[in-house]
């Protein structure tokens, strides 16, 4: 926060020619991600792998709640570590971190809403149209 | 915070507020506008997705008719047998691949290896065609057999719909990547962001940090299709 605040003041004035005004850093701020080449090799090869375990849950017809958990815990396994190590997230601003992953959790309200949303549609029709197609 | 009000004086109307919010305030200190930028447009994206992959599902559990069975629906005919969910199976692996030869490209950027890059960058958008060209094959497949956004043979009408909209969607943002691919990859070749050669369309000079921007478009494409298998081939 007191970071924070400390640009806040230093930045806003517009040419008022305070001496910690003038950006500290150069123009064109550039993070440098250099990881070695193996982390991204093994990620690539865990994605693989998660990949043909979600196709073995089609393959070998499993079904009920133990393909939809699998599908899940296979389907976030992935997409965390392409956010986290393909798109450098575990090593960017926390800031810009909490910005970009809180925002969609939040569609999962959405989600619960259409779902009670959708039950109701299915029990109108049931009532209205019987259960033949 | 009080102090934090205390501005230069500004003008009145629309000047006024445009000069408060563009008063140098960063949320993200360090991160590049650009990066900070591709990201909240990627946020936004997820948005445009996350309600695709919503309504798919209202359809899905709403409808009195028996889903298709996406398992049966793609398969392929391989050597006297249907193999289920095959070349979906093969598009996931091609999109993974080129997400880690995109992943390379960022990491040989940094590193200044123009050549390593524009070639990684190159395989990727390669990777990227295949996907696309074997997409346009499933659609022409699913075509031929009757499906139609009004309806199809096996059950809810409303797959039809569901899979043109949402492969659709996401087929276009894979062709985009990779058109963007070439024209950054071309930028590395020919050394366009070491010698600081200003872009034909902004006139600003690009950074090595331009292919990881890239990147982060391509690998979200790649995370938008875990999440396409997951809820609508798998489920």
């Amino acid at each position: 926060m007191a970071e924070a605040t400390a640009n806040g003041l230093g930045q806003h004035g517009l040419g008022a020619g305070h001496a910690h005004e003038a950006r500290t850093a150069a123009p064109h701020a550039e993070v440098h991600q250099e990881h070695p080449i193996k982390l991204y090799l093994v990620v690539w090869a865990w994605l693989f792998i998660l990949s043909a375990c979600s196709y073995m849950v089609d393959y070998f017809g499993l079904h009920g709640y133990l393909r939809w958990s699998l599908i899940l815990i296979f389907m976030m396994l992935k997409a965390g570590l392409i956010v986290a190590f393909f798109m450098h997230m575990a090593w960017e601003r926390l800031a810009l971190t909490y910005a970009i992953i809180l925002p969609p959790i939040l569609v999962l309200v959405f989600v619960a809403m259409m779902v009670f949303e959708a039950d109701y549609t299915l029990f109108t029709r049931l009532v209205f149209f019987g259960d033949g197609p | 915070m009080t102090h934090i009000s205390q501005t230069t004086p500004r003008p009145a109307g629309w000047q006024g507020i445009a000069a408060d919010w563009s008063s140098d305030q960063r949320a993200f200190k360090n991160v590049s506008w650009g990066k900070a930028m591709m990201w909240i447009f990627l946020l936004s994206d997820t948005f445009i997705f996350g309600c695709f992959l919503l309504s798919y599902m209202t359809a899905r559990i709403s409808t009195r008719v028996p889903w298709p069975n996406p398992s049966e629906v793609f398969a392929l005919h391989i050597g006297g047998s249907n193999v289920p969910l095959i070349l979906i199976a093969i598009m996931t692996f091609v999109l993974i691949s080129s997400s880690g030869t995109m992943a390379m490209a960022v990491n040989f950027g940094y590193r200044r290896d123009r050549r390593k890059t524009a070639i990684l960058m190159l395989l990727t958008a390669a990777l990227g065609a295949t996907f696309v060209g074997m997409q346009a094959f499933e659609w022409t497949k699913l075509i031929t057999e009757g499906v139609r956004p009004w309806g199809n043979s096996w059950g809810a009408a409303q797959f039809g719909s569901s899979f043109f909209m949402i492969t659709g969607f996401h087929g276009t943002h894979v062709t985009i990547g990779v058109i963007f691919l070439l024209i950054v990859a071309r930028k590395v070749w020919r050394g366009d962001y070491d010698t600081g050669r200003r872009g034909f369309f902004t006139s600003r000079r690009g950074h090595y940090e331009s292919v990881e921007i890239m990147g982060l478009y391509w690998h979200f494409v790649d995370l938008v299709w875990v999440f396409i298998f997951a809820f609508f081939y798998l489920w």
